[in-house]
């Protein structure tokens, strides 16, 4: 029997599955769906993620284990024992990602917050994004500023991106992955309800389409109990989406 | 031990125009605010601000203060946009160093070392090196012979941070949770000044907080500055939560027309 779910309990479960099998790193979740998912991986099939309040403090259960702050942080990513998943305003077929502006840099039409870790945390350690509205507006052919770094730059890189890994991208809409010969973005699962056609027409490029499209795993009853009773019992995680 | 402690004004009156000014505190976290207010008063210009930026790089863009930045975001953290910050860029106002929140602490670093420049893969790949031509990578001269970003060194003019305690002397002390990256700036800065909430003596300052808390000491610190509520209207945990109000009221005041002017008038006169 299937369990009454919503999409934004689907895009939870997608999102806290690109921790899985992670082991004892820090999962680092930014926004409120990915904050949520993280939590859900941790309290499920990824017990030994660490986790921090959002401030300074890796807290495990509710209760304070350990200090990170700013710059343990950085050494953290430095270190590759880290597992980001970001946003992106724009995201393009091979993963560059883009958080810095809109339009040419000199004199942007739209400022975003800037590049952030962006550079630092995808040569370093494994990033995935999350991406509430997936349309082609964020899925660009080509990405005004490159923050994040994807696999047309990393392979031109050679050695020095040996620690670059790109995971999976989870939109309102799918699941994506780079798992193709040239790492271009390859659509994975759609969402209940959702087509492959839905999707390719949201996307701004031209998605690799394996012969097999999976729908994307639904929530299970303990699952849908631990969020809406423990980990997101406010409902936030669907705000987010609604924006 | 010498008496450091000063005024905000007479702080800014070691400065001049053009210079390099490195801010502490993180976001809208623990910024030095009553000493940015003072260089808002004053008639400072074309300096280059290197920060981990919140309102402190958006007040001063409003006033014109900026003409380069070196910054890896702009911030309020519960209001992700800094508003005047937006704006100044999107007029094309300032010259952008933008460049990874990890490369701007390893250029902070390498001038506190009295280094060059730094290592690190931070930058690689992404347009942090192609925005910035003045950036340039190094191979390592080990048989690995890997390619890496050279951060240089961000050498300050002037670093300005606030912290909870302090003694006459300049000894520093931070109670919140995280130290930010407060003693690099004073490390990488020709002139460094420390605003507190409170000045105590040099013998209270254990009371409050454990030996770690004393990060910053009065070798790495020129003048100290009592400011209560000198973070304001940014958080200073624990002493006080961020003005959440506050800071509203600043964002709703970048979209009235002549906003910026109401709202520095309010400031000068002493508000937050």
């Amino acid at each position: 029997m299937t369990a009454e779910f919503a999409l934004h309990e689907v895009c939870i479960v997608a999102c806290a599955e690109a921790w899985r099998g992670d082991g004892e790193i820090l999962a680092s979740p930014i926004g409120t769906l990915p904050s949520v998912a993280a939590r859900l991986a941790k309290a499920t099939f990824a017990p030994d993620l660490l986790m921090t309040d959002g401030v300074a403090s890796l807290v495990s259960d509710g209760v304070v284990e350990g200090w990170m702050p700013y710059r343990a942080v950085f050494d953290t990513v430095w270190s590759g024992r880290r597992h980001v998943m970001m946003g992106a305003s724009q995201i393009d077929r091979f993963g560059n990602q883009n958080i810095s502006c809109i339009g040419d840099h000199v004199r942007p039409r739209a400022q975003l917050v800037g590049m952030r870790g962006a550079p630092g945390n995808t040569i370093n350690h494994a990033t995935s994004y999350w991406i509430p509205a997936h349309s082609p507006r964020v899925f660009v052919p080509r990405v005004d500023v490159v923050c994040g770094v994807g696999y047309d730059r990393a392979a031109a890189l050679g050695r020095s991106a040996r620690f670059h890994g790109l995971r999976r991208v989870v939109t309102n809409l799918a699941v994506l992955d780079f798992e193709t010969p040239d790492h271009a973005m390859r659509l994975v699962s759609c969402h209940p309800g959702v087509s492959v056609e839905d999707v390719v027409r949201a996307t701004g490029f031209p998605l690799v389409l394996p012969a097999h499209v999976e729908t994307t795993r639904v929530p299970t009853a303990s699952e849908l109990h631990l969020l809406r009773e423990t980990l997101d019992p406010k409902g936030a995680a669907a705000q987010e989406l609604a924006r | 031990m010498a008496d450091k402690r000063t005024t905000a004004e007479r702080v800014v009156a070691q400065l001049s125009d053009g210079m390099t000014i490195g801010i502490g505190g993180w976001g809208s976290r623990r910024k030095p605010m009553t000493l940015v207010r003072a260089l808002l008063r004053s008639p400072l210009k074309d300096l280059t601000v290197v920060s981990f930026a919140g309102p402190d790089l958006g007040m001063l863009c409003a006033a014109g203060k900026v003409k380069r930045a070196i910054y890896g975001f702009a911030s309020l953290d519960s209001i992700p946009l800094e508003p005047y910050f937006r704006a100044a860029r999107q007029a094309g106002a300032l010259e952008a160093s933008e460049i990874d929140e990890g490369m701007l602490q390893w250029g902070l670093y390498a001038a506190a070392l009295r280094l060059p420049f730094l290592p690190t893969r931070a930058g690689l790949g992404s347009d942090a090196l192609a925005l910035n031509p003045w950036l340039r990578t190094v191979r390592s001269p080990y048989d690995d012979g890997e390619e890496l970003v050279a951060m240089a060194a961000l050498e300050l003019d002037a670093a300005m941070v606030h912290v909870h305690r302090a003694d006459a002397a300049g000894n520093a002390q931070i109670l919140g949770p995280d130290p930010y990256f407060d003693d690099l700036f004073c490390m990488a800065a020709k002139r460094r000044f420390v605003s507190c909430e409170r000045v105590v003596r040099t013998e209270e300052l254990l009371n409050e907080g454990s030996l770690p808390t004393l990060r910053i000491h009065r070798g790495m610190v020129d003048a100290v500055v009592e400011a209560p509520r000198g973070a304001g209207f940014t958080s200073c945990e624990p002493d006080y939560p961020r003005d959440e109000g506050a800071q509203r009221a600043y964002v709703a005041s970048a979209q009235e027309p002549g906003g910026w002017d109401a709202y520095q008038a309010k400031l000068v006169a002493g508000g937050t």
